[in-house]
């Protein structure tokens, strides 16, 4: 017989857990299991699971409970049925099964994972804040795009760096906003409610452009790291193809630069005025 | 001058440190107050068309210098454009970054300006600001001047995560030739001392009953030696990395190629960087540190005490050392697996412990996580036996075409 469950929401690991617990106590088979999202499954006939005829006790491996919490978070359809077979297997006749990578659904689960991981690392890396003014004083706010369902779970990391600030994330699907107490988890928004440039984004870019040295370009492992599918996001990409494209004339110019005459008045510690050639600090 | 401008001019010149890692250190955060957190991991938050990364603010405080160092653009006698930063413009400016997620924190280093204690002590002010004014619980590395008075560097210390010294080059010598106001034995005096402040700091810490010890860079320090900018072959740089490693205790050496820079000293030749050579000396630095490869091992794979650019030190070292070959992976100890080529650290731990559930495969390598064509040439499996080991042809079948190497490799310039 076909179960069909429907889950809330689609990184929702309480839910999917209170429902793998039925089923498994009610000992029903991943095969027989058909897991749908609200809004997404069969309708009329989602529900809760059968009630055991006999609940079965069935004790869970904490290192099971830490793969599923992140692998729920990635967004392919058949991540709770994954995880569901995983857990038929590891409360039944292969405890030690999550200890073999090479097995396949381990394997695939731990990928699944580490692009989770992956995906998080890179929101706390690239995501940028623009300050704004607003009637209860400075908000950061910021857009993001996510691959899979992270939001909530990387509000803490922004929580914890910037408790002291007030910041709104913005994503598609979410969006999270800290008013130094709690973080307030909402609709998702478009990338027209961020805010215009503020004061420090033409200096970061100034920066980006000037930390880069053109006489040694590897685009390919700054690609490597930073996708394409980033840069639209950043402000600091814009300035790519101007970097690529004067680099060969910038190394020109070193070339003929090189062996010029030096200064003619060297930087040299003056015996007499100490700061004779120093740019004074208030230039 | 405007903040943009001197913003310019000083990342311009700090640009040719190759660090810029925001790792090790004590985890914090500003929940109880303050701005930021630290993880312990590190962040790179941006990557620039030169394949680095960008994790830190890495700025000088002044390019103004009495040093003239020929390697360097901030020499006394280049024709560089000079700026110096106010303490409060690089407080604003590390906080403003901060603030956008666009940053892990500082990297500040300085020219020589007036005196070393003077030069630190501008520095000091500046990380002090930060932690005491500011709450900052970001992460800030400090470049030490090696002169510079032992109770400025405690000060330095108490506020940095890491602390650096660059050894600039890996032969004193050189260093003599091309930096004269340079000294190989001071620097290393202050690489000691900096040693000993760090380990007796985590010891007190370790020990401490009641009040907390002062800390003093709690993770750690490093340096930087330039690659191509004198005659040493690898084997003298690798040596001196190795020897930095064991007496200092340094987290990282980091290499960098010499790179033309603007206003370049006739004693330097206008050369392209060194990139692949670069990168090869990476390679060997971890095969010594997470790969049990002692010094000598690792050169043995290339000729007269260079590496082999065409490979990755260890598959050169696997191709000299054939006997040593197959290795199968469902009985060899963990360092015999070390050096099979293509396997690391993690693919590793990971054969070991599928072993455990039975026999592993060639069909079971990928979930393992190991690149097949760069490792199979080297293993038995119960359904595999190498064919080409003996024969001539290996070394040519192992030339790398792979999606790696092809990001790694530099979009070579032809301009020289």
């Amino acid at each position: 017989m076909q179960v069909a469950v429907v889950l809330p929401g689609p990184a929702d690991f309480e839910a999917w857990r209170r429902t793998a617990r039925g089923l498994r106590a009610a000992e029903v088979p991943p095969e027989q299991v058909a897991w749908h999202l609200a809004g997404e499954g069969p309708g009329l006939f989602g529900g809760d699971p059968p009630a055991p005829a006999r609940a079965t006790q069935f004790a869970v491996p904490r290192a099971f409970m830490a793969l599923a919490e992140t692998v729920i978070r990635h967004n392919h359809p058949e991540r709770f049925a994954l995880l569901y077979a995983l857990l038929w297997r590891v409360t039944g006749d292969a405890p030690t099964l999550l200890d073999n990578p090479a097995e396949p659904l381990v394997a695939r689960a731990r990928a699944m994972a580490s692009a989770v991981r992956r995906d998080a690392h890179k929101m706390h890396a690239f995501l940028r804040f623009r300050a704004v003014e607003t009637p209860d004083g400075v908000r950061h706010i910021a857009w993001f795009e996510p691959d899979h369902h992270i939001e909530r779970a990387e509000a803490g990391f922004f929580v914890r760096r910037f408790a002291q600030l007030r910041w709104t994330i913005v994503t598609p699907r979410v969006t999270l906003v800290w008013d130094g107490q709690t973080v307030q988890a909402g609709p998702g928004g478009r990338k027209s409610d961020l805010p215009p440039e503020d004061a420090m984004e033409p200096l970061w870019r100034a920066y980006y452009v000037a930390i880069c040295n053109p006489a040694r370009l590897k685009p390919g492992a700054m690609r490597a790291e930073m996708p394409r599918k980033y840069w639209r996001n950043l402000p600091e990409t814009a300035e790519i193809p101007r970097l690529m494209a004067e680099a060969p004339a910038r190394l020109r110019r070193m070339a003929e630069e090189a062996g010029a005459a030096p200064r003619h008045t060297p930087q040299r510690r003056p015996s007499a005025h100490p700061r004779a050639n120093e740019p004074p600090p208030e230039a | 001058m405007e903040i943009g401008r001197k913003l310019e001019i000083l990342a311009d010149a700090a640009k040719y440190d190759a660090s810029c890692a925001s790792s090790g250190g004590t985890r914090r955060d500003s929940r109880s107050g303050g701005l930021g957190s630290t993880t312990g991991s590190g962040i790179c938050h941006a990557y620039t068309p030169d394949g680095r990364c960008i994790s830190l603010l890495k700025i000088l405080l002044t390019n103004a210098c009495q040093f003239d160092c020929a390697y360097c653009v901030n020499r006394a006698s280049s024709n560089t454009p000079r700026a110096r930063f106010t303490v409060a413009e690089v407080v604003e400016l590390t906080l403003g970054f901060y603030r956008r997620n666009a940053i892990e924190g500082l990297f500040l280093s300085s020219g020589i300006i007036r005196s070393p204690d003077y030069t630190m002590e501008q520095m000091v002010r500046v990380a002090r600001a930060l932690r005491e004014d500011h709450g900052f619980r970001g992460y800030i590395h400090l470049k030490t001047i090696p002169d510079a008075a032992p109770e400025l560097v405690a000060d330095a210390g108490r506020h940095a995560d890491r602390l650096s010294i660059n050894v600039e080059l890996p032969l004193a010598a050189s260093l003599k030739r091309l930096a004269p106001e340079k000294d190989a034995a001071r620097i290393e005096g202050a690489m000691a001392a900096l040693g000993e402040g760090i380990a007796a700091a985590r010891d007190a810490a370790r020990t401490a009953r009641r009040a907390r010890p002062p800390r003093f860079a709690p993770a750690g320090q490093s340096t930087q030696m330039i690659v191509g900018a004198d005659a040493a072959d690898d084997a003298a740089i690798l040596g001196t990395a190795t020897r930095l490693y064991g007496t200092h205790r340094l987290k990282r050496v980091y290499y960098s190629a010499y790179s033309p820079i603007p206003h370049a000293s006739t004693m330097l030749p206008p050369i392209a960087p060194p990139l692949v050579r670069e990168h090869r000396l990476y390679q060997a630095d971890w095969l010594l540190r997470f790969y049990g490869f002692a010094a000598d091992e690792v050169l043995a794979g290339g000729a007269d005490g260079m590496l082999d650019l065409a490979f990755d030190p260890k598959t050169a070292w696997a191709l000299k050392h054939r006997a040593h070959f197959p290795v199968d992976p469902n009985r060899a100890p963990r360092e015999v697996l070390l050096r099979v080529p293509g396997l690391g650290v993690k693919s590793v731990e990971r054969i070991l412990a599928a072993r455990r559930h039975g026999p592993i495969r060639a069909g079971d390598l990928a979930r393992l996580g190991v690149p097949i064509g760069r490792a199979l040439p080297f293993l038995v499996l119960p359904d595999h036996r190498p064919r080409a080991l003996e024969g001539a042809h290996l070394r040519a079948a192992l030339l790398p075409g792979t999606a790696f190497a092809q990001a790694a490799a530099p979009a070579q310039l032809s301009l020289f």
